[in-house]
């Protein structure tokens, strides 16, 4: 779960961490009621979970109330990446000296936190050198120490007073980090005013998905989540959509996975990555085809492995919707596993191609695919 | 020697009283591993599959001596169970559970280092040799065969796909080790490779991958280094999209990093022969 900006801020500003002060708005009507009691000038930032605000035009400085005014009504309703801009948020402008980068995050290699800072702030951090970037995995056990702030800010080109806040800010952000279960949590810039202030000038905060039922509190913003893959995920089944036409269903990430990438080797480009899990349940293989047909793929492969799942068992499930609701595209089955051999005639007597042969399977998918494409129909 | 697993495994199952653990505890008895009690906080003095039941891990361990665990309690509770087996002594401590939060399955794994112990997992499918009939885990039992092929994956079907090919193909297997894909794993693949290179009972290494991390660039490393041993590898997720997770926590594409693409190439320059079908396995073992 990503957060917003304004709500990355907040954690921020209960942790202690200085950020500048901010009122969000979603309306001009809003920001009517509360353009009296903000401090001008004042910078006008739309709320999306996306970068390159700045370069979309979402992000306006204002001298006044009604330059104020004015970038609200433009930026509210304006689309970033594909989100349509529906809060902003009003802080006050910094006088900003210097940018820094501070972020920490999971790191895989090593399997431990990970604190990054940079000099290098205020643009996209892959652009930064890496030689710039100073790194420094934390003990999950000892926390993050004095020490550790010491030698991180010793790197960077600051004062000793600048030293002091960047490490009380990076303490801080371990804090919430751990407290949290951020996956990243990163401010940059992290702003050294004119007066040698230490000022979190904005907020990216990421929560693991696994850990949010410990923080129901926090309610993320809305993604870029095609409806299908939301509908799929609240069903609990693993949906991608992708760009091509033909519908995967397979058993296990990686299976799926390799699904698709057999009808890539064949010329076919996979439109949907679904995902049947652990499941032999024919109501849930049901649910998994439902969502599938949602999705309009040009032929259906079912790519199936059954290691403790009965192949038989998702066979009749399959059968199940073929009798029920029939299917409009052609379906391509390929079965191995507990009891192949029931659940390929099931599929068989319901006239529906299936094989124990994989490559066989994806050829044939894909073949029925450009057909269909050819608009010759299957 | 032996990777992992043996005749001197006893374990104990943490969960056992659910659906999963009975289900399970009866599979790996079947396998021919000495399972020896198991763990449920409540159920103390019941028994399932004719094995004793536990309150507690300490307990279970002084009572049967055990010295691995299997994990199949809810996600919410598995930090506090791995800790639990952790500080009972247990030596390897399998978590098969899935969506578990990332730090929770840092802080165990790294708490593990600090006991001299092993994390497998979590999310993954546990471990298997055939020749010692030890297993830990839901890896299914019918597609083994004792042989020389150690394999090593971050995907649990897949592997079963694989394995399934080369029993078929008459290829047995010495261990096959499903690391999980969650994005820390306990037991990483470099792990693995040593335990292969140092088994004399292991002669080839298949190594299953997907996108995300740099965990199989790390592995390829390590090959060019420290194995002699051939290995091959197949790597999913070579038509993912970046930005998207493809089911597993750990399988995105993110910052230009985890590309199939990437593990590929790193695999071919430390001389690892890349597959293009998890079903090709048979034709690139000679064992």
């Amino acid at each position: 779960m990503k957060l917003y900006e304004y709500q990355g801020r907040e954690l921020f500003l209960e942790a202690g961490i200085p950020a500048p002060e901010g009122t969000v708005v979603e309306s001009v009507e809003a920001f009517d009621d509360v353009a009296d009691d903000l401090t001008y000038p004042v910078v006008v930032k739309a709320q999306v979970l996306t970068g390159g605000r700045g370069k979309a035009g979402g992000i306006k400085f204002a001298d006044d109330e009604d330059e104020a005014r004015e970038h609200i009504e433009a930026i509210l309703g304006m689309t970033i990446s594909g989100l349509t801009v529906e809060k902003v948020d009003l802080v006050e402008a910094i006088d900003i000296d210097k940018e820094l980068y501070a972020s920490i995050l999971v790191d895989r290699s090593n399997r431990l936190p990970m604190v990054m800072i940079s000099d290098e702030g205020g643009v996209e951090i892959e652009s930064v050198p890496d030689e710039d970037i100073h790194k420094m995995n934390v003990n999950p056990f000892t926390g993050f120490n004095a020490y550790h702030a010491r030698q991180l800010t010793q790197r960077l080109d600051l004062t000793k007073d600048e030293a002091k806040q960047v490490g009380n800010v990076l303490a801080k952000m371990y804090k919430i980090f751990q407290e949290r279960d951020c996956d990243l949590i990163e401010i940059n810039p992290l702003a050294v005013t004119s007066n040698g202030e230490v000022i979190a000038a904005d907020s990216k905060v990421t929560i693991n998905p696994a850990a949010e039922f410990r923080h129901q509190d926090l309610e993320g913003g809305t993604e870029d989540i095609p409806p299908l893959e939301q509908e799929a995920n609240e069903k609990g089944i693993a949906f991608v959509k992708l760009e091509g036409d033909i519908g995967v269903i397979a058993n296990g990430a990686g299976l799926t996975m390799a699904t698709l990438d057999a009808l890539e080797h064949y010329g076919g480009n996979g439109g949907v990555f679904l995902d049947l899990g652990g499941t032999d349940d024919p109501a849930k293989v049901k649910t998994c085809f439902e969502l599938m047909t949602k999705a309009e793929p040009s032929v259906i492969f079912l790519n199936l492995f059954g290691g403790i799942t009965k192949a038989d068992t998702v066979a009749e499930g399959v059968v199940q919707v073929l009798e029920e609701e029939g299917l409009d595209v052609p379906l391509v089955t390929r079965i191995r596993g507990v009891n192949e051999e029931r659940a390929r005639e099931m599929l068989q007597d319901a006239g529906v191609t299936a094989t124990q042969d994989l490559k066989a399977a994806a050829k044939k998918t894909v073949q029925l695919d450009k057909n269909v494409q050819a608009g010759g129909g299957a | 020697m032996v990777v992992m697993v043996d005749e001197d495994t006893r374990v104990i199952v943490q969960g056992i009283t659910g659906h999963q653990g009975q289900f399970h505890s009866q599979a790996m008895m079947d396998f021919g591993t000495n399972v020896v009690g198991g763990v449920t906080p409540g159920k103390g003095g019941q028994e399932v599959n004719g094995l004793p039941v536990f309150d507690t891990v300490q307990s279970a361990v002084d009572e049967t001596n055990a010295n691995a665990s299997v994990v199949f309690v809810p996600a919410r509770f598995a930090k506090d169970a791995a800790f639990e087996a952790l500080d009972a002594g247990i030596e390897l401590v399998n978590v098969i559970t899935e969506h578990i939060p990332t730090q929770d399955a840092m802080a165990f794994a790294h708490y593990a280092r600090y006991k001299g112990a092993r994390v497998l997992g979590p999310n993954c499918p546990g471990v298997a040799s055939p020749p010692d009939g030890a297993k830990l885990g839901i890896l299914p039992n019918r597609i083994f065969e004792p042989g020389n092929v150690g394999i090593v994956s971050r995907s649990g079907t897949l592997t079963y796909e694989m394995v399934g090919a080369l029993t078929e193909a008459g290829i047995g297997q010495s261990t096959c080790i499903g690391i999980g894909g969650d994005p820390c794993p306990g037991t990483t693949f470099i792990d693995a490779l040593e335990m292969f290179e140092n088994d004399p009972d292991t002669h080839e290494i298949i190594l299953v991958g997907e996108i995300g991390g740099t965990a199989e660039e790390e592995a390829a490393a390590y090959v060019t280094e420290h194995v002699t041993k051939p290995v091959h590898a197949y790597i999913a997720g070579r038509s993912a999209p970046t930005g998207k997770q493809m089911g597993h926590a750990g399988a995105i594409v993110t910052r230009g990093q985890g590309t199939a693409e990437s593990k590929i190439n790193a695999f071919k320059e430390a001389g690892v022969n890349v597959m293009d079908f998890p079903t090709d396995a048979p034709e690139y073992v000679k064992a």
